[in-house]
């Protein structure tokens, strides 16, 4: 009787870690406040940029971030990309448009989806706004703002932008 | 060889659980202490190693996200290693060795408390065949303590007597997580946590970071007061523990030689497991006159990642205190003592 060796392809071996996060110190309050519709930034006392989210540190300066900021939901676009390849955990229509966003009073752009207009319509120095979820499906998370929407006020120039990095 | 000195060493408090700061804010805490400790300015650090592990928060990339917490502007010369920080300290002085730098800042950081350590450290078996049997840090290390035991009359007593010095020690480290007086008989009547190992024969789970600062002779500021680096090697055995005589340690034993461990005064020997710091001091021959972890050792608080290049930092303590000449550092990695390192370092 001969024995027919199958090549071995692919195995599965499960594997499962389980964590459990506790938010301290900037995460923490910046979690607080996003859970009740509000931005919160750090300003560093050094070189006196203002970083949102915080982090309790400023990574240029290597120095405490004690000083709070209120950050506006309003921004400028900094960079952005169109999304034409679909993906398997992202339910939108496509092509979409991702954007790195500098919020207003913010040194620090944060990466965010623009909604509510064509994306080749979108252009570095547009002004964008925050749209929220509903205020009853807020939580400590950034999904509590579900995308940026364009606004009608005059595009910044990238040298007024300033000097974000 | 260029003679290269240890300059600084600062840690956090080692704790259970660090609930006031990051692991960014850690890594600050400690790399500011430790570089103005060194008498060297922040500018004239010529490269930076960490050593941590990304399986401790689940985090991807938590090793570069903690380099915010060093200030990096303008952009440094920095390495890390997937490895305990007495690792990050070897590359660090390698990298002097090849003169590409002549000061060096070596650091560790592990927040052990998000995850379940001993499920966590299976991800360092081999993913294929012994990983997935699901078997964790703690039953790993029983296997060892039971091959042990079963040689030349070894003793679950010998063991508590470990323990019982490790925490007694502790007492005069401020730092220390797991320490006081216990008595070996009460020890020994508690009942087993994984046969034959007890809960004492194991290491706290701790959080903590740590950092040192290195240079070699010509770098070393005035005033300083260096503990110089006489040997420093590592060696590893196979992956597979089945491999292995989980009952001695060859490569502690050949680390040793290399490193010239030789006229002690103390050893700070990294040794989660009681079993394991026997194991340890017979392959490195240690008489009874050399006084053992005064700090309490990995027993008395074991900050993963962190806990080998404490050894290094404890060890440096010893000798500036004036309580030692020559003091032997050890520090492990991997699961029953694979992989050891063995620094022997001397006061100025």
């Amino acid at each position: 009787m001969s024995e027919e060796k199958s090549e071995v392809k692919a195995i599965v071996t499960p594997t499962k870690l389980v964590y459990q996060f506790s938010a301290i110190g900037s995460h923490a309050e910046f979690l607080k406040a996003i859970s009740e519709g509000k931005l919160v930034g750090e300003r560093c006392p050094s070189c006196k940029k203002v970083y949102c989210p915080p982090r309790g540190i400023c990574p240029r300066c290597g120095v405490e971030t004690p000083e709070k900021v209120d950050i506006d939901d309003k921004g400028t676009v900094t960079t952005y990309c169109i999304v034409r390849v679909p993906s398997e955990n992202i339910d939108l229509k496509l092509p979409y448009c991702a954007a790195n966003i500098l919020l207003d009073r913010s040194d620090m752009p944060i990466m965010a989806l623009i909604q509510e207009c064509p994306a080749e319509d979108v252009r570095i120095g547009m002004r964008v706004e925050a749209i929220w979820a509903p205020e009853e499906d807020w939580g400590p998370t950034m999904e509590n703002i579900r995308y940026f929407r364009p606004i009608d006020e005059p595009d910044v120039p990238t040298e007024e932008m300033g000097d974000w990095y | 060889m260029r003679d290269v000195a240890i300059l600084s060493f600062a840690q956090t408090p080692y704790k259970r659980r660090e609930s006031e700061r990051t692991e960014v804010q850690m890594v600050l805490s400690v790399v500011t202490d430790a570089v103005e400790k060194s008498g060297l300015p922040k500018s004239d650090i010529g490269f930076t190693c960490s050593g941590s592990s990304d399986y401790l928060a689940g985090q991807s990339f938590a090793f570069v996200g903690a380099i915010d917490g060093l200030g990096a502007w303008p952009p440094i010369a920095e390495s890390h290693v997937e490895m305990d920080g007495a690792w990050a300290l070897y590359e660090a002085w390698i990298k002097i060795q090849t003169g590409m730098c002549n000061t060096a800042l070596a650091f560790s950081f592990g927040r052990a408390s998000m995850g379940s350590l001993p499920e966590t450290l299976n991800m360092q078996l081999d993913p294929y065949t012994l990983g997935p049997l699901g078997i964790d840090s703690i039953s790993m290390a029983a296997l060892q303590a039971r091959a042990w035991l079963d040689q030349d009359n070894h003793t679950e007593r010998q063991m508590a007597e470990v323990a019982v010095r490790s925490r007694k020690n502790a007492l005069n480290n401020p730092d220390a997580q797991l320490k006081g007086d216990f008595e070996v008989e009460k020890l020994l009547s508690e009942p087993y946590l994984i046969e034959p190992l007890h809960k004492h024969d194991c290491p706290p789970i701790t959080d903590g970071a740590n950092a040192v600062v290195i240079a070699a002779a010509d770098a070393v500021p005035s005033g300083a007061n260096p503990v110089w680096i006489r040997g420093i090697d590592h060696r590893i055995e196979p992956h597979q523990p089945g491999f292995r005589d989980l009952t001695q340690s060859p490569s502690t034993k050949l680390a040793g030689e290399k490193a010239g461990a030789t006229r002690l005064d103390i050893a700070e020997l990294h040794a989660p497991f009681t079993h394991q710091e026997l194991i340890l001091r017979d392959a490195l021959g240690l008489d009874d006159d050399v006084r053992i972890n005064p700090s309490g050792g990995a027993l008395a608080a074991n900050p993963m990642m962190v806990a080998g290049l404490t050894r290094m930092g404890e060890a440096c303590r010893e000798i500036w205190a004036g309580r030692a000449k020559r003091a032997l550092a050890h520090a492990t990695s991997g699961h029953c003592l694979q992989q050891n390192l063995v620094c022997v370092l001397e006061g100025d």
